[in-house]
């Protein structure tokens, strides 16, 4: 039911049978096919380059397929990163900031669309601001805040500002916006309190607003550089794109190495994409006419 | 009685049920009471976090672009010398220059993202749903770790880009190397890895089109160009209009790419550094965070010009249906 916004875009459009519309798909399927490939390809590539020998991936012409594929460098890496670690420090960092969101976004973005209370547009006005400015703004005194809890250089320090989220706390202040009331009224008049009402009935409606705001902080989150480029330093602590960051200079001519790291640092995102691909796509629709 | 909410209402109904005699103004009173303390309740983790790590950062950083730092800690007030230090900076004129060109480029996604839609849209296209896959897959993939792959396909050397172009008889240059180049390849992997964010978002904007408008083009003998150009692209303007506010404020801001594709000691670093890039260096690798500061400024001076204008001018384009 709460998704009817979503969805009802597809559904509503009418069939109409009476018009016959004559389409020649052939060219837009070149197209499609052709510019697929393109968008393909660089992953492809990584996936074929950190199957070859170091040789074989400094070669010219290009070697295409390897004479003997080999996930050498897929063990190496594991020998010469701490990437385990960094993995683990990635998946911690993304957890954090996600549940944080999921419970404090959803507090607020409730608040702001259903409760009444004195300073209600003043403060949403002032979480509205923060999406205005650019996160550069935030960076240093960020770090200093971070510094001073003597969080440098951990997870916790990586995850703590993101934990809070002025676009999150929108997204889903959008969504109770759009749930029907008459639901939570009847809760209301059944006796359920405040806390009740939200936690039993607007919750489990908001299921597809809480979905895609996961959905939107993992993606963030996992992928995310210039913040824990700034509050880690060594190669230990870091989430993995901090890491993989690093490293471009240093591991550059082992490129069998280099692409057997960033195929294992990205395939957690692209199996979670597969598998929730609805749901990607309808969260960053949502995004897109509510938002 | 009418300021009231539907649930507010409701709420003071239940409460006036154990005592029926009681005044219902007072109670409605200490119902809004309590409504209010809930609202407040559930904002305040957020408005905690967001007031320490986000509105106070933001006029601090304000503050510390009036002040020089020490190499190690220490900050003095030095008025307006960071100001004077930035207008007179070559590196920032060129990383406004670069900043700008490459939101240009990014921009330029936008008719493709549209036209890709349209095309994936269509009645009868089969395989909708493995087109959209395979569009959207560099949306989810790290920046640092795509960087890896496209550095090596515009190696000058052994890269495939320039493999392919010595089978048409071009000799290709080092193009992350190369001034003239060396923006524009960059811009090439921004567009690559929004273009299926903005497919999606264009998709959703143009399945809310009503199909019967295009049945009644296609009776008036309308052809596809001119349905695109009359129907699409006015009754998908609001989303052009967010897909473009999207595109400039990401823009403006691009660092990973940057960092990733040239080093500090790239020989055409001036043609590819931008403002966030330009920020890290001054602000966390040389530690000159009043400096940074500054230059944090500047690229929030220049985003909320730019979407200034855009809202301004909206209403000459947007339809709002």
């Amino acid at each position: 039911m709460s998704d009817t916004r979503s969805r009802g875009a597809r559904g509503a459009r009418p069939r109409s049978g009476t018009v016959h519309i004559k389409q020649h798909n052939g060219p837009a399927y070149a197209i499609l096919i052709l510019g697929s490939a393109v968008m393909v390809f660089p992953l492809v590539w990584q996936v074929i380059v950190s199957l070859e020998s170091t040789e074989e991936s400094r070669s010219f012409p290009p070697v295409f397929w390897p004479a003997h594929p080999s996930l050498a460098a897929y063990t190496a890496v594991f020998e010469q990163l701490p990437i385990a670690r960094q993995l683990l420090t990635s998946t911690l960092i993304t957890v954090a900031r996600t549940a944080g969101q999921l419970v404090f976004c959803s507090l607020a973005g409730y608040a702001f669309a259903r409760l009444r209370f004195p300073g209600r547009n003043l403060m949403f006005g002032l979480f509205l601001s923060v999406l205005m400015v650019p996160g550069a703004c935030f960076l240093i005194p960020q770090y200093q805040i971070i510094q001073s809890l003597h969080l440098v250089d951990t997870w916790q320090g990586v995850a703590l500002p993101g934990l809070f989220s002025a676009f999150g706390t929108f997204l889903m202040r959008q969504f109770f916006a759009g749930l029907p009331r008459e639901l939570e009224e009847a809760a209301r008049l059944d006796g359920a309190g405040t806390i009740r009402t939200f936690a039993q009935i607007m919750l489990p409606l908001a299921r597809p607003g809480l979905v895609a705001l996961t959905i939107l902080t993992v993606l963030w989150s996992w992928n995310d550089m210039l913040w824990p480029l700034i509050v880690t330093t060594g190669q230990s602590k870091m989430p993995i794109s901090a890491s993989l960051a690093t490293l471009q200079g240093e591991h550059m001519t082992n490129y069998p190495l280099m692409m057997a790291g960033a195929v294992i640092a990205m395939l957690p995102m692209i199996v979670l994409f597969m598998v929730l691909q609805r749901q990607f796509i309808a969260g960053i629709a949502f995004q897109g006419t509510k938002g | 009685m009418t300021a009231l909410t539907a649930a507010g209402l409701a709420g003071a109904r239940v409460k006036g049920q154990p005592e029926p005699g009681g005044r219902p103004v007072g109670r409605r009173r200490a119902t809004r009471f309590i409504e209010s303390g809930w609202g407040w309740a559930f904002i305040l983790p957020t408005a905690i976090g967001l007031g320490v790590f986000y509105i106070v950062p933001a006029f601090t950083t304000i503050w510390f672009s009036f002040s020089s730092w020490g190499a190690f800690g220490g900050h003095e007030f030095t008025g307006l010398d960071n100001y004077r230090h930035l207008v007179t900076d070559p590196d920032i004129g060129y990383a406004l220059v670069n900043t700008l060109l490459y939101t240009l480029m990014l921009l330029c996604g936008i008719p493709l993202a549209i036209y890709l839609a349209a095309l994936i849209n269509r009645e009868k296209l089969k395989g909708k749903g493995v087109f959209r896959t395979l569009y959207f897959l560099p949306v989810v993939t790290m920046p640092a770790a795509i960087a890896m792959v496209w550095r090596l396909i515009y190696n000058g050397q052994f890269g495939v880009l320039n493999y392919a172009l010595s089978l048409v008889g071009i000799q290709g240059p080092f193009w992350l190397q190369d001034p003239r180049w060396a923006l524009l390849s960059i811009g090439v992997i921004g567009v690559w890895s929004s273009l299926g964010y903005n497919m999606i978002l264009f998709s959703a904007g143009l399945q809310a089109i009503p199909k019967e408008l295009y049945e009644v083009a296609m009776i008036d003998g309308a052809t596809r160009g001119q349905q695109f150009r009359h129907l699409t692209v006015p009754l998908l303007s609001p989303t052009i209009f967010f897909v473009t506010i999207l595109t400039i404020i990401n823009g403006f801001q691009v660092f990973d790419l940057i960092f990733l594709m040239a080093g500090r000691s790239n020989p055409a670093i001036d043609r590819v550094q931008t403002l966030v890039w330009l920020f890290y260096q001054d602000g966390f690798y040389s530690h000159n965070m009043g400096y940074g500061s500054v230059i944090a400024v500047l690229i929030f001076l220049l985003t909320a010009v730019f979407t200034a204008i855009q809202f301004s001018v909206q209403r000459k384009w947007v339809n709002y249906v």
